[in-house]
């Protein structure tokens, strides 16, 4: 059996997934099921996906040598470059896949939540493309820290709600677009983010993203050898890019390591519970509320995690770490100063992560390292530059980086 | 306090010819509300709703997310709202509602001790569907107490049947596709669904969700055996925190059917 096979008829990944939401959104799972089942087993399907993905996502993306950071840290580090497909990150591939099986399954309207408002982006983009309607449920809190996204979204002809309820970011913004899908079902596509939700979610997301694996799995081979990488390392949020990336990697023998947010690491700190529609590894309260998840980037302020990252944990197949709001901070200017990348705040925390374990000698010298760069840094200049001492003159945080 | 079969409760109930008037009140939501429960079944509540505050409630709109998010903050938990419930002594059933993770949380036997010392009949877990139910059926079974399966507007025939073969006490029909809420209107889904399930079962039928007034009590009550008033009641004892204008609805409700 593959480590990362289809889930049971339950779907469920060992103990972790299911299908826990209110009986009216059963029939709409059923539905979305059959339908992604039917297209995917459907090769004009994969050709349509793999050719829009092509010609208007930008793909393949290329993996990139970081010559002079692998210098300093005596392990070679290699980039998957999700940052360069279209709209910034790797969030198209999934929206791309599911807006055009909403097609086919006749639901001409997207609904979708987001939180650093990439995946907002990427939707409201699929649905530009499509001619379809895009409404998109994003936290007050994160409308705030990512005014350019949100500007975005309503540049590409989206409807940005802003979410008031609870602490107003991600977790808030699924519960309000689950709701709305409810009463919309019958022709509102919920174009959910991540591998995570309700069966078939975080199975037909990971589907969609594990483009980025299969892709570099093969250039890994034309470029390093036949060796597959010692680590294969991508963050972690509701763990869309890494189930891509570890999709490619993990019947090889490589390291898989998910790097969370230290203030949102559901799988170091989380308890098994249900929350948004899956059994997962949650950040919760000793009474079962759930938490609310702290971090630099709104893109991983999730206090769950997609239940097939709770899956892989459980078995030792991957690994799980976290990195803190400043050796991201510290990452993200590392890789700006020596590589010419600026990566998403979401990214660096892969990269932190791989910075630190290189010092430590966690990942022994010499080693090969490939880094999912899932998305590029644009959206978070505004909130760093603050952080730093503002756009203006070379605030005391833009010195030349030592480390 | 004594235990109450709920399905034979309802049953004798619907014999007796009247509509079954379900309040559903959130619990902590008031320092006295206890107080309120035991008002309501004087008033002729035949059974009541306790709900369980969950911080992520995703089948409740505005209304009782807010009365969740009130309950919370007064510190209310599973543990001291079930174990408050044991103070009563009332001869209709009671009913807790909540969402699967306080219950994985606290444990489905410890859940199930904590209704019974409470006094409660039945549960009603809206995110846990009847393929996933055995760990808290099976604890719940020990305590004699059954658990409540949901219908909706979209649930096929087939799976129709298969959900009221499972469920005990009465069938919950959502009377709309949508969140729990106020609506001005009656669903036509609400009475087109409650017919569906009368055809295919002898529980008690009850009808929740969007039901806001008298008059669409008894419309719906026409067909179904009987009504849940959620949002509508808790809406008044947010806006009244006494509790005696929602009272007051409660009384008219109940005149009405
Ligand atoms: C650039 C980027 N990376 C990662 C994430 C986290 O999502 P996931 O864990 O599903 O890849 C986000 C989410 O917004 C993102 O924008």
């Amino acid at each position: 059996m593959p480590v990362m096979g289809e889930p049971d008829a339950f779907g469920k990944f060992g103990d972790f997934g299911g299908r826990f939401v209110p009986e009216s959104l059963i029939f709409a799972c059923q539905e979305l099921e059959d339908g992604f089942r039917k297209a995917w087993a459907d090769r004009a399907f994969h050709d349509e996906f793999e050719e829009i993905l092509s010609s208007f996502g930008g793909r393949p993306t290329p993996i990139t040598y970081c010559a002079r950071l692998s210098l300093k840290l005596g392990v070679n580090i290699y980039l998957k470059r999700e940052d360069l497909a279209h709209t910034g990150s790797h969030k198209i591939n999934n929206v791309i896949g599911q807006a055009l099986l909403a097609k086919r399954m006749g639901k001409h309207n997207l609904i979708a939540e987001t939180g650093a408002g990439q995946h907002g982006v990427a939707s409201a983009t699929a649905a530009a493309l499509m001619g379809m309607k895009c409404k998109v449920y994003m936290g007050a809190v994160d409308i705030g820290r990512q005014a350019l996204n949100v500007f975005r979204m309503r540049l590409l002809g989206a409807e940005v709600i802003s979410v008031e309820s609870g602490a107003k970011t991600l977790k808030d913004a699924v519960n309000d677009a689950m709701r709305a899908w409810v009463s919309e079902v019958e022709t509102t596509h919920y174009c959910l983010g991540s591998v995570m939700g309700p069966h078939p979610y975080p199975w037909m997301v990971r589907e969609f993203q594990s483009i980025i694996g299969k892709e570099a799995s093969l250039q890994w081979e034309k470029l390093v050898g036949k060796s597959s990488p010692d680590y294969v390392v991508a963050c972690v949020g509701g763990g869309s890019n890494a189930a891509g990336t570890f999709a490619g990697f993990a019947e090889a023998t490589s390291t898989l390591i998910g790097v969370e947010a230290a203030g949102g690491a559901a799988l170091s700190f989380g308890i098994k519970g249900v929350v948004h529609g899956m059994a997962s590894s949650i950040l919760q309260d000793e009474y079962g509320q759930i938490n609310e998840a702290h971090s630099i980037s709104a893109g991983l302020d999730y206090p769950g995690v997609g239940p097939e990252h709770a899956y892989l944990a459980q078995i030792n197949r991957a690994k799980y770490v976290s990195a803190n709001d400043s050796e991201v901070l510290m990452a993200f200017k590392i890789l700006s100063q020596l590589e010419g990348i600026i990566p998403a705040l979401e990214s660096a925390h892969g990269i932190a992560w791989v910075i630190n374990a290189a010092k430590t000698g966690e990942i022994e010298p010499g080693s090969n390292v490939l880094v999912t760069l899932s998305g590029r840094g644009d959206k978070d200049v505004a909130q760093v530059s603050e952080l730093l001492g503002g756009f203006s003159g070379a605030g005391p945080g833009l010195e030349e980086v030592d480390f | 306090m004594n235990f109450i079969d709920l399905e034979t409760h309802l049953k004798s109930i619907r014999k007796s010819g009247r509509p079954i008037l379900v309040p559903y009140i959130t619990g902590g939501i008031t320092n006295d509300w206890m107080h309120l429960v035991e008002e309501l079944a004087h008033l002729g509540a035949d059974a009541i709703e306790i709900g369980i505050p969950f911080s992520d409630p995703m089948i409740d709109g505005p209304v009782i997310q807010e009365a969740s998010n009130l309950a919370l903050q007064r510190g209310a938990t599973t543990e001291s709202i079930l174990l408050e419930l044991a103070q009563l002594n009332l001869e209709i059933p009671l009913v807790a509602m909540t969402y699967y993770n306080l219950v994985l949380r606290a444990d489905p036997t410890r859940f199930a001790n904590w209704c019974h010392e409470g006094g409660v009949s039945g549960t009603i877990i809206p995110d846990l569907p009847p393929e996933e139910m055995r760990p808290l059926e099976t604890a719940l079974d020990k305590e004699s107490i059954v658990n409540v399966l949901l219908i909706a507007p979209s649930t096929t025939d087939e799976r129709l049947k298969f959900i009221a073969g499972k469920s005990k006490g009465f069938l919950y029909t959502i009377g709309v596709m949508g969140t729990t809420g106020e609506r001005t209107d009656l669903a036509e889904s609400a009475t087109i669904l409650a017919k569906r399930a009368k055809q295919v079962t002898d529980l008690p039928v009850l009808v929740g969700i969007g039901i806001s007034n008298e008059i669409q009590a008894q419309e719906v009550t026409k067909v179904a055996d009987g009504v849940v008033i959620g949002s509508a009641f808790m809406r008044r004892i947010l806006e009244d925190q006494s509790g005696k204008s929602a009272l007051k609805f409660f009384s008219s409700l109940r005149s009405a059917l």
